[in-house]
């Protein structure tokens, strides 16, 4: 009878083990981690094109993170990508006339939204737009700029296609 | 002559994986049987489970440390360490946790369930059983079958978090890499369902494999000491190929 119960116990610790190995994994180290308890507010930016930005891809003051996109959308009449950002209700004195920007972390890495603070006295309030925003860069429409010594609107057409088919590598 | 025989391999080979497809349905057959012997389940999954934590332990707190230290130095060449938690995070969840638990599993747990059957099948244990009226599919093989497909997954988790300990030990407190860049790419690109659980489903069937595999090996053993000993061999080789293929085919379907 003692030695079943040194079995049962053991079963019960392995597995217990087992799950908390699990847990760990899914809430530690995947996206999971990123995703914030505390409550936040909204604000909405537009971009004329978002490059490869994420849905949850971070949004940075200063380099430091305070919240994540939480939405992408096309504007069905303006043809702009509406994007959602939700900030940390911590961080709500970002001046309203801040703006937005599309950088890649790195030279080939995700890109993220920063929001760059302005001097107005009022703040950011859920629901609130950012007026000044800069588009992603797109590195094929450099390329295409420098070759063609500033045709970029013919190159900007060129490239598109090709950003287009390499944005679907991998959610 | 060469011909014939080699028909002759080709069809006992497929009249293996026959019976062996036909052992499983027996087995599933049997599994509402044994949850009266719920305890011996329980027992089972301590020996193949909880009795291989330390060489899985070991083994991935090494597979860990060898890929951050590989990688790390592969990745320095493009000047991309900072993906290093992102890669091993995706090669291990992905690939080799499931596997290498996989065949660490056929090694410790598998051999030892095929030569206690094939014992028992040998000393005509088996055949009292059924003289008695006790179904030895539910008695012996179903909770073994059981106790591997839920010990394989929890095995794998706890490989995986220390291959991410490993990886972390060699690139963070080693070579220096920034402990914040490690982690924060890692969270930034692993999802839990398409990479996490996805292993998990991976691991659950590798133990259903090789648990048949070995339960299947030991109870058709010819009841001899020679016997016994083919058939162990025969489990851990059987097991790391079906392992190894199905591994390629599921990959296939879940990407």
């Amino acid at each position: 009878m003692a030695q079943r119960q040194t079995f049962q116990v053991g079963t019960g610790l392995f597995i217990l083990l087992g799950f908390a190995a699990l847990a760990y994994l899914a809430t530690q180290t995947t996206s999971l981690a990123n995703y914030r308890q505390g409550p936040s507010y909204d604000i909405v930016a537009r971009f004329t094109n978002i490059g490869q930005l994420k849905l949850r891809a971070p949004v940075k003051v200063a380099g430091v993170r305070v919240g994540s996109v939480a939405g992408i959308a096309l504007e069905p009449d303006k043809l702009d990508a509406k994007v959602t950002l939700s900030v940390d209700d911590r961080y709500d004195k970002i001046p309203d006339d801040s703006a937005a920007a599309i950088f890649t972390s790195g030279l080939l890495g995700d890109q993220y939204v920063a929001l760059q603070p302005g001097g107005s006295p009022t703040n950011f309030k859920n629901g609130d737009e950012v007026v000044l925003t800069q588009s992603s860069m797109q590195l094929e429409e450099l390329i295409g700029k420098y070759l063609v010594g500033g045709d970029a609107g013919k190159a900007g057409d060129k490239a598109k296609p090709d950003a287009a088919a390499s944005g679907d590598k991998k959610e | 002559m060469n011909a014939v025989r080699r028909q002759s391999i080709i069809a006992a080979g497929l009249a293996q994986v026959g019976a062996c497809g036909i052992f499983l349905l027996r087995i599933l057959r049997a599994l509402p049987g044994s949850l009266r012997y719920l305890r011996e389940t329980v027992r089972q999954v301590f020996f193949v489970g909880a009795m291989s934590l330390t060489i899985i332990m070991i083994c991935g707190l090494f597979v860990g440390m060898v890929l951050g230290l590989q990688l790390y130095h592969t990745l320095s060449i493009f000047g991309g360490t900072a993906a290093l938690g992102t890669v091993v995070a995706l090669s291990l969840y992905r690939e080799l946790g499931p596997v290498v638990t996989a065949l660490l599993f056929a090694g410790r747990a598998g051999t030892s369930i095929t030569a206690e059957i094939g014992l028992m099948r040998a000393t005509d244990q088996l055949d009292a059983m059924e003289m008695m009226a006790v179904d030895p599919l539910a008695y012996v093989v179903a909770p073994r079958f059981l106790a591997g497909v839920i010990a394989m997954p929890l095995l794998a988790c706890v490989f995986n978090a220390l291959g991410i300990f490993g990886a972390h030990l060699v690139g963070v407190n080693w070579l220096g890499l920034d402990s914040g860049t490690f982690w924060s790419n890692m969270t930034s690109s692993v999802d839990v369902w398409t990479d996490v659980m996805n292993g998990v489903w991976k691991s659950a069937v590798f133990g259903a494999v090789c648990t048949l595999i070995a339960t299947f090996q030991g109870y058709t053993t010819p009841p001899t000491s020679e016997g016994v000993a083919y058939a162990t061999t025969r489990t851990v080789v059987f097991s790391s190929i079906a392992t190894l293929a199905i591994d390629f085919v599921m990959t296939a379907f879940l990407m």
